[in-house]
């Protein structure tokens, strides 16, 4: 077993980074592949929460580093899947506590007994998000359809071109296809023609996430939502599994008989 | 824009995107293009007869690199002689 390191980050702060790396983890868990999830903002750590996890840290990234405990020991094991580990940001420290052969000396040490390394990476182009990429064999790049998120990732995408990070993916999370069609919001196809990248997901706008967030428990894990839905198709194809895009565009029911009508006019 | 379609903003978004990564991914400020299609022009016409109002300079974008383009249309050589 040899783990694929995979790192999640987006230039601008609050797009999603950390809600799509405890989906992308615990969907691919629930396909039955060994994941280990890193949080890699140090300082302000929120992988835990959004995983459910907090009240079980007693390590952290940080004391690995500085040889308080073992690798093992800071790995939590998520409460679901046995095959699920966090290793937790250290909250009282800052980004200079990690280098970026830290990062590449955990994840070699991982690599050889997991499927999938998953880095959640801080905002910002600094120190935390060089850390964050040093190790990673593909680069997953985050954003959402507004003018300042999409600028912020096209910078992003730009210094993952300078260090020959391998050519990124995209993920567009929080797309309103009421939006779209009224022409109030940038389109899939509009962003994918500004940044010129190769997309791996859309992720629709979805209230789910927070009720998931809230519970601690990731949106992959309810059926019925649509933004879980777009999380475990993009775990599928990080399996290499070809999966086609769910149409956000049409609706059933009565909601979506009454907004084609409406559409007509 | 029509008397009745109310204005949508996605286009506004997408226009002011396109010039802004340009500008990002080059570097380049709109005062520093203005200035270099300046020198250009100059540099041009110490050799050929050209119409400084025709001329079109801009960055374009294709796919993740810019190209620098320049359309100068010259002044006919044939048109000067007959004056």
């Amino acid at each position: 077993m040899t783990a694929q390191i995979i790192t999640v980050t987006s230039g601008k702060g609050g797009v999603g980074k950390t809600t799509a790396v405890a989906n992308l983890a615990t969907a691919l868990a629930a396909d039955g592949r060994k994941v280990v999830c890193i949080d890699g903002d140090i300082g302000l750590r929120n992988l835990d929460v959004v995983m459910g996890l907090e009240n079980r840290i007693v390590y952290d990234i940080v004391d690995v580093i500085e040889g308080r405990c073992k690798l093992r020991q800071a790995m939590i094991r998520d409460k679901h899947y046995p095959e699920l580990y966090l290793i937790p940001a250290a909250q009282t420290r800052d980004k200079n506590a990690v280098s970026a052969s830290d990062m590449k000396r955990i994840c070699n040490e991982i690599k050889p007994d997991a499927d999938f390394i998953l880095i959640d990476s801080p905002a910002g182009i600094e120190r935390g998000f060089r850390n964050a990429i040093a190790p990673a064999d593909r680069v997953l790049v985050i954003t959402n359809p507004e003018v300042s998120a999409v600028r912020d990732a096209d910078r992003v995408v730009g210094i993952l071109e300078a260090e020959e990070k391998g050519n990124p993916s995209l993920i567009l999370n929080r797309l309103n296809p009421a939006l779209v069609r009224n022409n109030d919001m940038l389109s899939a196809e509009d962003v994918l023609d500004l940044l010129g990248i190769h997309l791996i997901g859309i992720v629709p706008e979805d209230e789910a996430v927070i009720i998931g967030s809230n519970r601690g428990a990731p949106v992959v894990t309810d059926a019925r939502s649509r933004a879980g839905q777009a999380f475990r198709n993009i775990a599928k194809r990080l399996q290499g599994e070809e999966v086609p895009f769910m149409d956000l565009y049409s609706q059933g029911g009565f909601w979506g008989a009454l907004q084609k009508w409406t559409r007509r006019k | 824009m029509g008397f009745f379609s109310r204005h949508r903003s996605a286009e506004n978004a997408k226009e002011r995107l396109q010039l802004v990564l340009i500008h990002d991914r080059t570097d380049l400020s709109p005062g520093q293009l203005e200035a270099l299609k300046d020198d250009l022009l100059k540099a041009i016409s110490g050799y050929i007869d050209i119409d400084p109002q025709a001329v079109q300079i801009r960055l374009e974008r294709d796919g993740r690199s810019q190209r620098l383009v320049a359309d100068i249309p010259l002044r006919s050589v044939s048109r000067r002689r007959a004056g």
